[in-house]
């Protein structure tokens, strides 16, 4: 988990804007695997032909965005919970 | 975070490019016009998108340089040479050609004067364009957050912002400016030279105790050895505010 090929959470902030309609690199996400809770602007993003947000501690994935064709979907699958700022 | 919570729908919104500025051999400043553009914080971003006649499309996230200014702001681009948006934008693109762009994203790598300091701004080779932002708000808004900023550079004619970085070292207070070149270093360089290490960290940046507010942007190799160390040096691991690019930057 320390390669010099991910970025950071911020890298989806566009798309998860798009899909929130609201600003959501401030939020906080709990990781479903070790419980620590992160913003996901500090998340780690493997970028492929989707992208892959992994736990900065432990590494597991928490969140999956993929695109095809203007459609946009997001497996919330490792997080246990989202919480946006207020 | 105030003013970032607003429900907003993103939409894409064509922009004007407005001054062009050669920061180095391989680095272009764009200014470009944004009709409704709703302001924006240091350290956000926008997204370009590249659209092909066949319809393929191409999109890059780009920091923004400048605090907000109306409906301009400006991005500061890193041509790389097998890229496929960054040539485009440091080569093609002319002054009064019109780009696809969304924002202003982002609201973790944000500071504004209020959130305070001191500050310390870490950067390598053009991860200083969001930094470059939140230190031009600094003295825009007169604020009198201490800050160091630490850049590593390869070589001395890959500086970004020179002069204007020359001009804020020797007259702002409370600021002070240190470069690093890790491959060649210009000639007569008496400074430091070699990368940001644990030991260059150590003696630059602020002590855990005064508590500064970190962030780190450049190539994920960099922040990755930055960050790590800034913890390993007692810092709050809350206060290290990371931006990686990647493996090859901008």
């Amino acid at each position: 988990m320390t390669d010099a090929t991910h970025v950071d959470g911020n890298a989806l902030g566009g798309l998860l804007m798009e899909v929130f309609g609201r600003e959501m690199t401030d939020a906080h996400g709990c990781c479903a695997s070790c419980g620590k809770v992160h913003p996901l602007g500090a998340m780690r993003v493997y970028r492929s032909a989707g992208d892959v947000m992994r736990c900065p501690t432990c590494g597991n994935v928490t969140i999956v965005t993929v695109v095809i064709r203007e459609r946009t979907r997001v497996h919330l699958g490792g997080v246990r919970w989202i919480e946006p700022l207020a | 975070m105030a003013g970032t919570a607003v429900l907003r729908r993103l939409t894409w919104a064509v922009a004007e490019v407005v001054d062009r500025i050669g920061e180095t051999p391989r680095v272009l400043s764009l200014t470009c016009d944004v009709p409704d553009w709703p302001g924006h914080l240091p350290g956000q971003h926008i997204d370009v998108r590249l659209s092909a006649e066949d319809g393929y499309q191409a999109q890059r996230s780009y920091s923004i340089s400048t605090p907000a200014d109306g409906t301009r702001l400006t991005i500061t681009v890193e041509r790389l040479d097998d890229g496929e948006v960054s040539p485009y934008l440091t080569d093609v693109l002319e002054v009064g050609d019109r780009i696809e762009l969304r924002g202003p994203i982002g609201g973790y790598f944000v500071w504004e004067p209020s959130r305070g300091g001191p500050l310390l701004l870490v950067a390598g080779g053009s991860g200083i364009a969001p930094l470059m932002a939140m230190l031009r708000a600094r003295l825009q808004a007169g604020s009198d957050v201490p800050v160091r900023m630490l850049l590593s550079w390869r070589s001395g004619e890959d500086i970004i912002y020179a002069d204007e970085l020359d001009a804020i070292a020797r007259d702002a207070t409370g600021v002070e400016v240190t470069h690093t070149f890790t491959r060649s270093a210009p000639d007569g360089w008496t400074g430091r030279t070699g990368r940001l290490d644990r030991a260059a960290l150590a003696s630059l940046a602020w002590t855990p105790s005064e508590r500064p507010l970190a962030y780190v942007c450049g190539p994920t190799g960099l922040v990755e050895a930055v960050a790590s160390a800034l913890v390993e040096l007692g810092h709050d691991p809350a206060r290290v505010l990371t931006e990686r690019f990647g493996p090859t930057g901008g």
